[in-house]
């Protein structure tokens, strides 16, 4: 293909029609709080393991909602279920018990 | 839905424009681009419509690509403008028409700056009086080219040859338009429908008989952005912008694109070239492109004029799947003909797009 200099950057449009969104809301049954958050990012500023990994359940929330699973996943598996996001939510989402939740539904180990 | 709200609301982005009587100027770049268009506009609003529109030879560029691009500062561009108004005082003219949305933009711009600053443009004055002797009063209406071919929209199609109709089943054809960025986004209330809802393409589009798509990337930039272009290095950002909009467009199978800017049209028909031989992906039928137009080549085409005579040759994408979907003639052997019969030169095929 011919070489012009420069390159074409893919699209990052969402297409939520194309998207499976029957998994979130799975996810938004059993934990109706999920649709709380807002995307303040306290959990994530108090993440230990997110020093160290690329844990964010911030982001994870965005991702799912979006319905792109696998990248939402890379988001919790550092996760170490020691609940000091739930501690500083401001919305009082049980954190710590969505991430399991999410675990469950997403069927992840 | 409180309909008189609604009302309230949008009579704020409707549009009086004066039926004649205009000061024409015309665009640096859209000469070379699609160098019939504004030959084009000239000849149906003087010549078939009888309609008074007047230019001169002594008015230049509003300085916008330079002034976009960071390489002068705003008085310079402003002082410039006042030359241009001042050309219109001294022939007599209150209506002030300009063929390209960039200047449309300025000229909006210098104005609102001068309406919160009046001691900007006092200083202007003095400027424009020691460089050049000139003073220069305001115009009364600033248009874009297209509100004219808007407002004469029902005259043009009751004078129309052919309808934007495949000539074979009788559908309207599908028909995307695109409003160049500067026409209301800027200052929304000085474009037909505004910001959101501009009307001045559609109204055109529906009275020759097209069917208008309505596709979720419609309002997104061309992707011009001017140091977006003029850097090679960011031309990437330019091209992925227009990516995006093919793409969306995509599903809704459009026939043909109609522009009202300078750069849109330019930069929607050659990055479909651009992306054709990087990705080998076409999005017109049977591996053609989807033609690009502006209003006034439409208008143009509607009205009969031929082809070659509106600069389609200078087009990128093929324009003649379109033309025999309309039933529009046209010769195949003038196409690289120019006055007098004079040989015009092929360019090299591309690789990918037909």
């Amino acid at each position: 293909m011919a070489d012009f200099g420069y390159s074409l950057t893919p699209s990052s449009r969402i297409d939520l029609n194309k998207a499976d969104r029957e998994t979130f809301g799975k996810l938004v049954k059993l934990e109706p709080d999920v649709l709380k958050c807002m995307a303040c990012g306290s959990c994530t500023a108090s993440c230990t393991a997110g020093v160290y990994t690329r844990t964010s359940i911030r982001s994870a929330i965005l991702y799912l909602q979006n319905g792109r699973e696998k990248e939402a996943l890379e988001f919790i598996k550092g996760c170490m279920l020691c609940g000091k996001c739930t501690i500083v939510c401001p919305r009082a989402i049980n954190t710590r018990q969505l991430v399991l939740s999410i675990c469950k539904i997403y069927n992840l180990k | 839905m409180i309909y008189e709200g609604k009302r309230k609301i949008w009579s704020d982005y409707q549009k009086e424009i004066p039926d004649d009587h205009y000061f024409y100027v015309r665009s640096c770049i859209r000469q070379s681009f699609f160098p019939a268009s504004e030959r084009t506009f000239l000849d149906i609003v003087k010549n078939k419509l009888q309609k008074d529109f007047f230019e001169t030879e002594h008015h230049t560029t509003c300085g916008g690509i330079a002034y976009h691009s960071d390489a002068i500062p705003q008085e310079t561009v402003m002082t410039i403008i006042a030359r241009q108004f001042a050309l219109m005082h001294k022939y007599g003219y209150e209506n002030y028409v300009c063929s390209c949305i960039t200047s449309f933009g300025l000229y909006t711009e210098t104005l609102e700056t001068w309406r919160e600053f009046p001691e900007l443009e006092a200083k202007i004055k003095q400027i424009l009086w020691d460089t050049c002797k000139l003073e220069f009063s305001k115009p009364a209406y600033l248009a874009h080219a297209s509100d004219i071919i808007y407002k004469y929209r029902n005259l043009i199609a009751a004078r129309a040859k052919y309808k934007l109709i495949d000539k074979t089943t009788g559908r309207p054809l599908r028909v995307v338009e695109h409003i160049g960025c500067h026409y209301s986004k800027m200052f929304p209330s000085k474009g037909v429908g505004g910001a959101e809802y501009p009307y001045v393409l559609t109204g055109m589009i529906e009275a020759w008989g097209g069917e208008v798509i309505d596709y979720p990337e419609r309002r997104h930039c061309c992707g011009f952005g001017f140091r977006q272009y003029l850097v090679r290095s960011n031309r990437g950002y330019s091209l992925s912008n227009t990516h995006k909009k093919f793409e969306s467009m995509e599903p809704y199978k459009p026939d043909m694109i109609i522009t009202n800017c300078p750069g849109c049209p330019y930069f929607l028909d050659r990055w479909q070239y651009v992306i054709s031989e990087m990705e080998g992906k076409t999005y017109g039928e049977n591996g053609h492109g989807i033609p690009v137009f502006t209003y006034e080549e439409v208008a143009g085409l509607v009205m009969g004029y031929d082809p070659w005579d509106l600069g389609l040759q200078t087009h990128q994408v093929g324009v003649e799947p379109l033309l025999d979907k309309i039933g529009i003639p046209y010769d195949p052997e003038t196409k690289y003909k120019g006055p007098g019969n004079k040989d015009l030169g092929q360019p090299e095929r591309p690789s990918c797009l037909k």
